[in-house]
This record gives structure tokens, sequence and C-alpha cells, in this order.
């Protein structure tokens, strides 16, 4: 594999191998080892297109403990509302040698178009690309939910997890739909129909508008972040009505298995589409998530551009 | 051997009977069997289908303003080489059509190339903004005698603008041209609206945003009785208001694009930014949909929106690339290639689709006559067992963007005569 685009060009097979080298690389530096010195000698750009100071610092630590030399490239705006190309940023670094790019841009496809449209050589690594794909933050969530729901398993049959909220514009719901599918999980997709995407009813997951009759079916449940810009009214009528139809509180998360954990992408709107009393909760693993992030985008740079594991 | 004088030899006219065509000072003079060549030039065109030559409802050709993607003379090239004889020049130029001077430069560049007659299409309202009435009569009146409008490229949204345009042309037999797309329901779309869409993470331009305004826009012609032609319909809905309209009497005409035929948005999922073009590609069911109302008339005409880009406008992120493909050179054989299983489609329905049918709505009164003693000798020659290979860099268009760079298309324009010039021969220009 040389590129990571979206989770729907994995296999089953490719899913668990990352997972496990995942699982590798957590117990090497939980063993103590903070440096690895697997990608020395090796530069990984960090190409971003949109602020994301939370994913672009976590590729950033992932690069630097496998001694990978990172450098960080911000680009605001598009290539038309001004400055540099996005072919021509991509020429540039391929001139400078850049092993791998890891790319967040809002244009869907921008990572692929990266990959192939004959630019460059480099390995390319999707961070995010408008509303379609965030295929390392479903992988983070996979080792999440395996980690607590299922340790060793090499699928997730059996498992029910609930996705909620503004799946329409979120590339982290659609990547872990289709990841979640891919590992044999039984999804449940819920949200206004407003946020839903047409087509949805042919994608590998059961759609709901209603969660309360979902809640004590479900193993884990990821709330999705509703975006600001969504809350001017088009898409619902209020922050509240959204809150009161939508949102995790403490009596639905009472419903919930007694096992069954919280999960959200972050960052969260504390009181909109989850109280704070249930993101703190110790059902919650949304910390975790932020670290599995970290851990399994270090496996998929180690797995994408080599390296010797043996090392380690 | 007299000047622009010809004995075609056995061609098929229609895809028929063998016959031979004698062309003499720029009309055709004789067609039978065993014509003696007497002293004309000889054109051997065994096996070869001899049609009218076609005409384009709906090109663009870039000329003023964005002369680095195309010009009205590079644009002609494309046409003559096409099979065309007659373009009409959509108005969303910089400055806009929307005036006498600007259609008279544009008309008068075309005639100095000679290669095809030009139309100008008008603006329908002041700039393509939309808010107010561009000089229609005026347009109507200058040299260039503008007899199609049309805001192409933006809807002409506002229902009264609409109802007085229609109304308005109807004083020189003018017809609008409707570029149907609700733009509320179109905001930042970048794709057909369906599952693929959802899938992909890209903002819809759903089916229905097409077929409201195309609604609305019968209903309009019908209460005014006014001439409307609908362009690029792209849905199967789309055909069925049609269908419906002109059953109800609407004096509505409308048109496809060669590339709504053959391509279906699964080429999306590639983000290549070539397939990239307003209306977008749609489903496989739409395309079924549009070769059966070709076939049956519901969709009158064929027209190309050939819409040439400069390279970096397709070469970037989806998103940021400019929407539109060529079709001028492409045309024939994506047609062709398209409707080759459709019942009831031949030669002479392909003719009436890109030939006499888009001159009888632009009121072309010289183009798209029947191959006949008499008539103009606007003629091309297809090599119908003749397949070609599509190389973008051989493309006589300025521009480079066309989705079916290589493809085999299955038959070739080899010969063209404008106004009894043979033009193109095997397949160039022949200059």
């Amino acid at each position: 594999m040389k590129h990571l685009i979206s989770v729907q060009e994995l296999s089953r097979e490719d899913t668990v191998g990352i997972l496990d080298t995942a699982i590798e690389f957590n117990r090497v530096t939980d063993g103590g080892t903070k440096m690895l010195p697997t990608l020395r000698g090796r530069t990984v750009v960090n190409l971003f297109y949109e602020d994301s100071t939370r994913t672009r610092i976590s590729f950033e630590r992932a690069a630097k403990r496998l001694s990978a030399d990172v450098v960080t490239f911000s680009a605001k705006g598009s290539s038309v509302s001004k400055g540099e190309s996005l072919k021509d940023t991509a020429l540039t670094l391929n001139a400078m040698g850049a092993d791998m790019i890891v790319v967040r841009h809002p244009s869907p496809g921008a990572a692929h178009r990266l990959a192939h449209a004959g630019w460059l050589e480099s390995s390319v690594l999707n961070a995010g690309d408008g509303k379609h794909e965030h295929p390392t933050q479903a992988l983070g969530d996979a080792f999440t939910l395996r980690a607590h729901l299922c340790p060793g398993a090499t699928d997730f049959a059996g498992l029910t997890i609930g996705i909620v909220g503004d799946v329409l514009h979120s590339r982290v719901a659609r990547s872990n739909i289709f990841l979640l599918g891919i590992l044999g999980a039984n999804v449940v997709v819920i949200g206004p129909p407003t946020l839903l995407p047409v087509g949805i009813e042919n994608w590998p997951c059961q759609v709901s508008y209603s969660l309360d009759a979902h809640l004590p079916e479900l193993d884990a449940i990821m709330m999705l972040r509703v975006q600001q810009e969504r809350m001017n009214g088009t898409f619902f009528p209020s922050e509240l009505e959204y809150s009161r139809t939508f949102g995790l509180n403490r009596k639905r998360a009472k419903k919930l298995p007694e096992h069954a954990i919280v999960m959200h992408p972050g960052p969260m709107n504390r009181g909109v589409e989850i109280t704070a009393e249930v993101a703190d909760s110790p059902r919650s693993v949304i910390t975790e998530q932020v670290s599995n992030g970290f851990i399994v985008r270090m496996a998929c740079m180690y797995l994408l551009i080599g390296g010797d594991l043996s090392v380690a | 051997m007299s000047l622009n004088s010809y004995l075609i030899e056995g061609a098929r006219p229609y895809g028929e009977d063998v016959q031979d065509i004698r062309i003499i000072g720029g009309r055709i003079a004789e067609i039978g069997i065993g014509l003696d060549p007497e002293n004309l030039g000889v054109v051997r065109a065994e096996g070869r289908v001899a049609l009218p030559s076609f005409v384009d409802l709906h090109t663009h050709l870039r000329e003023p303003g964005r002369e680095d993607a195309e010009t009205i003379a590079s644009g002609s090239r494309a046409a003559t080489l096409g099979g065309f004889s007659a373009v009409f020049a959509m108005a969303n130029t910089a400055p806009v059509a929307d005036t006498a001077g600007v259609v008279e430069q544009v008309w008068r560049l075309g005639r100095e190339t000679g290669l095809v007659d030009v139309f100008p299409i008008g603006a329908v309202s002041v700039g393509l903004n939309g808010q107010a009435l561009a000089e229609l009569g005026a347009m109507a009146a200058s040299a260039a005698g503008v007899t199609v409008f049309s805001d192409d490229g933006h809807c002409v949204f506002d229902p009264l603008l609409m109802r007085r345009a229609l109304e308005y042309v109807k004083t020189f037999d003018g017809v609008i041209a409707q570029h149907a797309q609700d733009p509320r329901l179109t905001q930042g779309a970048q794709m057909n609206e369906g599952e693929l869409s959802g899938i992909l993470g890209m903002t819809g331009w759903p089916a229905v945003a097409e077929e409201a305004i195309i609604a609305r826009d019968v209903l309009l012609a019908l209460h005014v009785d006014s001439r409307l032609h609908i362009c690029h319909v792209s849905t199967a809905g789309s055909v069925a208001i049609i269908r419906w309209a002109k059953e109800m009497g609407v004096r509505v005409t409308a048109e496809v694009t060669p590339h709504h035929l053959l391509l279906t948005e699964d080429f999306v999922s590639g983000f290549d930014p070539v397939y990239k073009v307003n209306p977008p590609l749609r489903s496989r069911a739409d395309t079924l949909a549009l070769r059966e109302g070709l076939a049956d008339g519901t969709i009158d005409i064929i027209a190309t929106d050939h819409a040439p880009h400069p390279h970096e406008a397709k070469d970037c992120e989806w998103d940021s690339a400019a929407f539109g493909m060529l079709g001028l050179e492409t045309a024939l054989g994506v047609v062709v290639s398209a409707m080759q299983d459709v019942p009831d489609w031949n030669w002479r329905t392909l003719s009436d689709r890109m030939s006499s049918a888009p001159a009888r709505i632009g009121r072309a009164t010289n183009h798209g006559r029947p191959l006949a003693v008499g008539e103009s000798a606007h003629l091309v020659l297809i090599d119908p067992d003749q397949g070609h290979l599509v190389v973008a860099e051989q493309l006589a268009s300025l521009s480079g963007n066309t989705p079916y760079a290589g493809m085999t298309l299955p038959v070739s324009v080899t010969d063209v005569f404008f106004n009894g010039i043979y033009q193109v021969k095997d397949g160039a220009l022949n200059v």
C-alpha cells in the first residue's frame, strides 16, 4: 500500500493489520521508548489547507516519534482564491524529496488527486478531504472500539455502533460507517433527515431518525460535532431543538447498556450534541480516541513508507 | 476544373442507396447514379455516408475575453472538423454578448474566419445578471440577426423576467434558450446528487433543480404562447416534463449533449475534473431516458455545449476546477456510440437531430436543408466503419479538456463541404 486515501480501499485484513501494528507501537511506547528510529532520514510533509490544530499536531507527533523529518506547510485559501495551486505545491514538495504528504484539504478528492494526478511520487496520506473521508480518524476509532469491546478480534461481528448527528457534512462519519462495515459491525446512523446524505439507505448501515429507539441496543455511540454554520436554522430549527432530539444527555446515557462506550471525534460542542456530564463520565472514551488516533497514525506512516519495525 | 465544383462518387446519402452528388458553385447541382465527372474534381466516397452538415445550437467560443481557451477561429476549425456548418455562439463572453456591438463583433469574426457560419446568441439579461432585459431587439435587428437568446451558464431564475423575455422575443420570432438550474437548490453543487455524491462527500446537484425550472417555464411559455428552448436536458424527469408539455401544445424544444447521452456520474469517482460539467453527468437511468427521448423526438436536437477551458482550469482539485468539456470534434462519434443500440435510430434521425432541427430552432434558413438539388452544398461524408482514437493534443480546439481522450469513437468525419468549398479532406483541414 502506497497511499491511504479512503477506507473503502482497505480490506478487512488490511484494517486488522493496521490495528495490530498500532498495538505493537502502543506496546513499545508504553514500555517507555519515546523515539523510534523507524523513519529516520525520511521526510514527512504535513500539508494543511484547513485549520486543524488537533489533527496537525497528532500527525506531527506521530512522524516525530518515528524520527522522520517533519515539515508543516499551512496553506490557507483554495488554489483559486489566492496563492499557489495544489499542483504547484505538489511539484514543489516533490522536488524537496518528500517521502510522504499528509494532506488536509477542503475539497473532496484532493488527496486522491495528489496521489494519482502524476504530480508527485510521494506517498499520500489523507488527513481529511472535505466531506469525503478521514481514514486515520476511523482507524483510531476502530482501535478504541476493539480495545474496549473485543480485544484482539479480527472482525466486529455482533457489535452494534450508533453514529449520531450530521453525517451529511462529516468525513469522520463516512470513514467510520464504511470501515465499520468492512469490519462486519452493525452500524445504526441516526440524525435528522436534513443532515443525512441522499442515498444513505444503500450504505452498509441502518438509518433512523430516532435516537431513543436505539439506545438500548448500542455497544458504542459516536456523537458527531454539529458545526456552527449548520445552526443557522436551515438544517434544523434551533440548537435547543437539536439538542433535545439528538443530544446525548445523562437521561439518554442511562438507557445505554452498561458496557457501552461514548465516543466523539472532537472538538465537542458541550451542551449541543453531548452534555458535559456525559462527555466527562467514566464511559466516555473521548480522550482515548485522541491518543489512539496518534498511535494509529504512527502505524499508517510506518506501513506506507516502510522502515524497519524490527529496530523498534 | 471549376472552383468549388466536385463530383462525389458512390456516397450513400443518409446511409441509404448509393448515389453520386454533383456540386457546382456552392450548390448541389445533381444527384444520381453513374454521373459523368465531366471536368470536375472527383471525390471517391465508396462506403461513406453523406449527410447535410451539422448545426450546433450551443457552443462556447470564448471570444471575446478568453482567447487563451478558444477563439472564434480555432472554434470554427474544431466545428468544421466535427462536420458542422453552423454554430451558435453562447453569450457568456467577456464582455457579455448583451448588446448589438458585441454580437456584431462575434458575427464578423466568424465571417472573417469563414469556415462555418457563426450565429451569435444574445444574452437575455444585461451582464447575465438576471435582473434587466438586455437589448434583445437591437441584437435581433443588428447585422448578426440574433434569434436565440440565452443567459446560459446562469438560469433566468426570476419568473417575471423569464415571462417578459418570452413575450418580448415574439416580436421578431426569437426563442429563449433556458439554462434550467434553480440556483438555490444547487448552491455549491459539484456533481449529480445521488448515492455516489453522498459517498464522495460532494455537494449534490439534484435533478429537481433542473426539472422544477423546466416545469415552470413550459407553463410560462404556454401562458404567453412563445417559443422556449431548454438547453442541455440531463434528467429522466426533464424528458417526462417536456413530453407532457409537447402533448399540451407548448412550443418547447429541447437539446441534449453528446456527453449526457454517453457518460454517467460513475466517472466522477476518480475525481478527475475533466468529467466536471454543468449540468453534471447523471445516472445510467437518466442516460437511457435521454436516448429514448432523443429517438422519439421529445428531445429535438443534439447540441454540444462545447466548453473549452485552459489546462490549469482542470489540472487541479475537483472543487476548484471549471465546469465544461469540449464537444465539437467528438460530437458525431459520441452520438453514434451512445445511440447505436437504440430502436428507431438511423442516419435520418441523426441528421434531423444534428442538422435540420437545430437549424429550424435557430432560424438558420441556409443550414440543415435536405441533400437535394438546388440546396446549398453544406455536406459531410462519414466513414461509418472507421473508428478513430481521440487524442486531446491533436484536437483543433485551443483547449484539451475532452473526456474522450484515449477512447476510440466508432465513426469518423472524413470530408466536409461548406458552401461547396472542400474544407475537410480525409479528416484534416484542406487548405
